[in-house]
C-alpha cells in the first residue's frame, strides 16, 4: 500500500513541477499576479509535505527553503525578480533530480546547496528567518507515552471551556473519557454560570468543570488530553497530592484550605466563618459564599485523596487484613468450645421438647439453628486448601524422577479443595508413599515407553476434588499398571488367596495393602520392602477414610482416597444396648432392619441375617461386649458397608441421628481397640464411637 | 455502523494514504480533492469528522472550515487541519475558524489514528 501512495508521490511531485514551471514562466511576463505566486508556494507546500509523508526526506528540507521565500513574496516581503525565478526554475530541476533517486539512499547535494546559499542571498537582512533547524518538525503529539514517572500522583484540574467550544467540534465529555484512561478520576460539574433561559444561547458551553485525577502518568499526559482546547480554553492542573510524600497523613486538607487553594474563597472569608463554628460547607452555602457546586466538588476533592490515601496505606497490610494467624491451640479451644455447645444444645432440645412450653420451644430451636451455623463456621475455620500439600511434592517428583532416570511430571487438579488441618497433615505422608510407589513401580522407564508407544515423559496426576461430605483424593499415573497375575501368584503363595477361588480385579489389587506384600523381585532404596502401602492403609484408616485401587495393564493406575471433611464433628447413628448408647459414624451406616427370635432361630446360630435375598452376617454387639440383661424381643441390625463388605450390628434400640462432638478417650484408653473415641449426649451421658471396621476384622479373624 | 470521515487534501498521494490508514481502522472515508470539492459535498452529506489539508487551490482549509461552521448539516463535527505549519499562527487563524484539533505533517497513520480517537471518542 505504500509503495503505491509513493508511487502516486512521484506521479503527482511530477505533474506539480510541470504546473510549477508553468507559473513560473508566466510570472516572469505578470511579477505582480498573486494568484500565480499564490499557486508556485502552494505547489512548493504540496511537495514538501507529501514529500515528508512519505519519505523524500531531502525532498522536504530542500523545498522548505524554496518554500519559505516563496511564502515572503506572497506576503509582500519580497518582489519577484529575475534571480528569483532562475533559482526557482533550477530549483524545480533538482526536485526532479532528487525524485528520481531511490528512498533511503545518498543524494549529491552540491546543486541543492547552491540553490539555497542563492536563496539566501535574495532574502533581505531583516527577514533572514532565524538560522534555526530547518528540516520539517516532528508531531509532538504521542511523546507523552514515554519517561512517566512511576509514582501516583493526585492533580486537580478546573476546566473551563471557551463558550464556543462546542462550535469548534469539541465534545468535553470526550476529554473525560480521555483522562478516565489515564486513572482514577472524579469529575463535578460546575453549573453556576449557566445564564436565565431567556438569555441561554443554546450553542454555548457554559458549564465547567473540577476534576480530580490520580495517576501514575505525568502532567505532560494531562497537558495532551487538553492539547487541542488549551489555547482558547482555561485548563488549571495542579498537583495536589502525590504517593509517599505524605502518606503519613491519613486524611486531607480541610474543605476550607481547598477552597482557598483553588482561589474559591479568601482566608479571611474563611477565618470568619471558622468563628461561627457550624458546618463548614453549609455555612459557606448559607451565607452565599461559595455555591453548594463548589462546596461539593471541594468535598468530592478530599474524598478522593482520602480513598486514594487510604487505598495505598491499606494496600500493604491487605493480606494482613484478609488472614490471621492464629495458634493452633486457640483453634482446637474454639472447636472444642463449640462442640461443648453442641452437646449442651441437644440437651436443651430435648428439655424444651419434653416441656412443651411453646415459648420454650421457639428459643430453643433458635439456639439450635444458630448452633449449627456456629459448627459450621468453626469446621471451616479449620479447613485449609489442600494445594499447600500438593506443592511440596512437586520437588519431590522432580528429584525422585532424576534419582531414577525416568522423566515424570506432576500434574495437579483442584488444590483449592478445603479439608481440615489435621486431616491435612495426617494426609501428607500417604500421599508421599503412594505418589513414591507410582514414580518407582508404575511409570516405566523412558525406553520401555517409547516402545509401548506411549511418550517418553510419563505424568503423576494428583487430583482432590469434594464428595458430599468427603473429599475425594487420588493418584493416578500412567505407567505400567499393576500385575495382576504377579499379585494373584504372591497373595497364593502367602496364602491370602484362594488360587481356586473366584476373585474380583479389586480384591486382588486389595492385596497390596497386605502387610509384608511386595512383589518386587530387588529391594531398592526407595521400595521394596513390603512396608508401606498397609501403612498408608492405617493411616487412611485413623482419619476414617477409605482407599480404593483401580489398574489397567499398560495404562496405569489410579489409587483414590476418600477422607472425611472434618475430624471433629460426625453425624451418627445413636443406638441403645441395655443401658448404655454406642454411636455409629453415618458415613458407612446404609440401613436399619429388625431382628426378630424368629429370625435368630431360622439362622441357626449362624448369625445371617437374610436381607431381600443377599446373606449379611452380623455381629451382637451385646455378646461381644458382653453387655448383661435381657435383650428386647425384637432388636435391630444396622447394616453397615465397610469397604464394600456388608455387615450388620445388632443393637437393643436405634435411637436416632446424632451429631456426635468426637472426644478422645484419654491415654489410659488410647489402644483400646474398636472404640475411636467417645461423645456427650445432650444429657451429659457418655457414647462409645465404635470403629466398625475393626469390629468387622476382629470378628473375622477370630 | 462505522464513522464517516470526509479527507480534503489536494495532495491525491496524501489522501491515498489517510484513506488507506482510515480505512484499516475501521472508519468509513469520502474524499475530496480540494476545498470547493469538500464544502460542495458537506452540504449534503453527514459525515462524523473532516481532516482537511488548509493549502488547497479553489477554497484553502481556513476556508473550508469557516464554511462548514456556517452551515447546519456538519456545523458541530470535529475538523482536524493537516498542516506542514508549525508555526502557531496558523493553528490560531484554524483554530479561530472553528477547527477542533491539527496534526504536523508528516505523521506516521498511528498518530493520524490517535488524533482522530481523540476528537471523535
Amino acid at each position: 500500500m505504500m509503495e503505491e501512495a509513493i508511487a502516486t508521490y512521484r506521479e503527482e511531485a511530477g505533474e506539480l513541477l510541470a504546473e510549477l514551471e508553468t507559473s513560473l514562466l508566466e510570472l516572469e511576463e505578470t511579477p505582480d499576479d498573486n494568484e500565480l505566486i499564490n499557486r508556485v508556494f502552494r505547489a512548493m507546500h504540496t511537495i514538501k509535505g507529501s514529500g515528508a509523508m512519505f519519505g523524500f526526506d531531502e525532498i522536504a528540507s530542500f523545498t522548505h527553503e524554496v518554500e519559505t521565500v516563496f511564502d515572503m513574496v506572497r506576503n509582500g516581503k519580497m518582489a519577484v525578480t529575475k534571480r528569483l525565478l532562475d533559482l526557482a526554475l533550477k530549483s524545480r530541476d533538482h526536485i526532479i533530480y532528487l525524485l528520481s533517486c531511490p528512498l533511503g539512499e545518498e543524494v549529491d547535494r552540491r546543486d541543492g546547496n547552491e540553490i539555497i546559499a542563492g536563496l539566501r542571498h535574495l532574502v533581505p537582512q531583516a527577514e533572514m528567518p532565524e538560522q534555526g533547524p530547518s528540516e520539517v518538525p516532528v508531531n509532538c503529539l504521542l511523546t507523552a507515552l514515554v519517561d512517566e514517572p512511576a509514582d501516583e500522583y493526585t492533580w486537580r484540574i478546573r476546566f473551563r471551556p471557551a463558550a464556543n467550544i462546542l462550535m469548534c467540534g469539541t465534545n468535553p465529555l470526550i476529554l473525560f473519557n480521555e483522562l478516565r484512561g489515564l486513572g482514577n478520576v472524579h469529575i463535578v460539574a460546575q453549573l453556576d454560570e449557566i445564564p436565565p433561559l431567556d438569555s441561554l444561547v443554546g450553542e454555548n458551553c457554559y458549564i465547567y468543570w473540577d476534576i480530580i485525577l490520580t495517576t501514575t502518568r505525568g502532567e505532560d499526559a494531562i497537558k495532551d488530553v487538553f492539547i487541542f482546547v488549551e489555547d482558547d480554553c482555561y485548563v488549571k492542573i495542579e498537583l495536589i497530592d502525590k504517593s509517599g510524600l505524605i502518606d503519613k497523613e491519613q486524611g486531607y486538607k480541610k474543605l476550607g484550605d481547598i477552597l482557598v487553594e483553588r482561589g474559591d474563597l479568601s482566608p479571611v472569608e474563611m477565618q470568619k466563618i471558622i468563628m461561627l463554628q457550624k458546618r463548614f460547607g453549609e455555612l459557606l452555602v448559607e451565607q452565599g459564599i461559595v455555591s453548594s457546586e463548589k462546596v461539593h466538588s471541594a468535598l468530592v476533592e478530599q474524598e478522593h485523596v482520602k480513598s486514594v490515601r487510604k487505598d495505598r496505606s491499606e494496600t500493604p497490610s491487605v493480606e494482613v487484613a484478609a488472614s490471621v494467624r492464629v495458634p493452633v491451640e486457640r483453634l482446637y479451644q474454639l472447636t472444642n468450645l463449640v462442640g461443648e455447645i453442641v452437646t449442651v444444645q441437644s440437651h436443651l432440645s430435648q428439655v424444651s421438647l419434653a416441656g412443651g412450653d411453646a415459648t420454650f420451644i421457639a428459643i430453643s430451636e433458635e439456639v439450635e439453628r444458630l448452633t449449627n451455623e456456629l459448627r459450621d463456621t468453626a469446621l471451616n475455620i479449620c479447613m485449609l486448601p489442600i494445594g499447600s500439600t500438593f506443592s511440596k511434592f512437586r520437588r519431590f517428583v522432580r528429584d525422585l524422577s532424576s534419582e531414577l532416570g525416568k522423566e515424570v511430571e506432576m500434574e495437579t487438579f483442584g488444590a483449592d479443595t478445603e479439608l481440615d488441618k489435621t486431616v491435612i497433615e495426617k494426609l501428607n505422608d500417604p500421599l508421599l508413599h503412594i505418589i513414591r510407589n507410582s514414580i518407582d513401580h508404575g511409570i516405566e522407564m523412558p525406553e520401555v515407553r517409547m516402545a509401548a508407544g506411549k511418550s517418553s515423559r510419563g505424568t503423576v496426576f494428583l487430583r482432590a476434588e469434594h464428595s458430599g461430605d468427603s473429599v475425594l483424593v487420588s493418584i493416578r499415573d500412567d505407567g505400567a499398571g499393576l500385575n495382576r497375575d504377579l499379585i494373584l501368584a504372591k497373595a497364593v503363595e502367602r496364602g491370602l488367596l484362594s488360587a481356586t477361588a473366584d476373585v474380583s480385579d479389586k480384591e486382588i489389587y486389595a492385596q497390596i495393602f497386605t502387610p509384608g506384600f511386595s512383589t518386587a523381585e530387588k529391594i531398592t532404596s526407595i521400595s521394596g520392602r513390603g512396608v508401606g502401602m498397609d501403612v498408608v492403609k492405617r493411616s487412611i484408616d485413623s482419619l476414617r477414610g477409605t482407599i480404593s485401587v483401580n489398574s489397567v495393564r499398560c495404562v496405569g493406575t489410579t489409587i483414590t482416597l476418600k477422607i472425611p471433611l472434618t475430624l471433629a464433628i460426625i453425624d451418627s447413628l445413636l443406638v441403645k444396648i441395655g443401658n448404655d448408647h454406642f454411636v455409629l459414624p453415618l458415613a458407612e451406616v446404609e440401613e436399619c432392619i429388625e431382628l426378630t427370635r424368629e429370625d435368630i432361630k431360622k439362622s441357626h446360630g449362624r448369625n445371617l441375617a437374610n436381607v431381600r435375598g443377599a446373606i449379611i452376617p452380623y455381629i451382637p454387639l451385646r455378646q461381644l461386649f458382653n453387655i448383661t440383661g435381657q435383650c428386647p424381643d425384637v432388636e435391630q441390625i444396622v447394616i453397615a458397608n465397610i469397604h464394600g463388605t456388608k455387615v450388620g450390628f445388632v443393637v437393643d434400640q436405634v435411637v436416632g441421628e446424632h451429631q456426635a462432638v468426637i472426644k478422645s478417650l484419654g491415654k489410659m484408653y488410647r489402644d483400646v481397640k474398636g472404640v475411636s473415641g467417645a461423645t456427650m449426649l445432650g444429657d451429659g451421658t457418655v457414647a462409645l464411637i465404635l470403629d466398625m471396621s475393626f469390629l468387622l476384622l476382629a470378628v473375622e479373624g477370630s | 455502523m462505522a464513522k464517516l470521515i470526509m479527507s480534503a487534501d489536494d495532495s491525491a498521494s496524501v489522501r491515498q494514504m489517510v484513506a488507506f490508514t482510515l480505512r484499516q481502522n475501521g472508519y468509513d472515508v469520502v474524499e475530496a480533492v480540494d476545498g470547493a470539492d469538500a464544502l460542495n459535498k458537506l452540504n449534503s452529506m453527514k459525515v462524523d469528522m473532516l481532516l482537511t489539508d488548509l493549502n488547497m487551490p479553489n477554497l484553502d482549509g481556513i476556508g473550508l472550515i469557516k464554511g462548514v461552521r456556517a452551515g447546519t448539516l456538519n456545523r458541530f463535527i470535529p475538523i482536524v487541519m493537516l498542516t506542514t505549519e508549525s508555526n502557531d499562527a496558523k493553528k490560531a487563524e484554524g483554530k479561530a475558524a472553528g477547527a477542533t484539533g491539527w496534526i504536523v505533517k508528516p505523521f506516521k497513520p498511528e498518530q493520524l489514528i490517535a488524533v482522530i480517537k481523540k476528537v471523535l471518542g
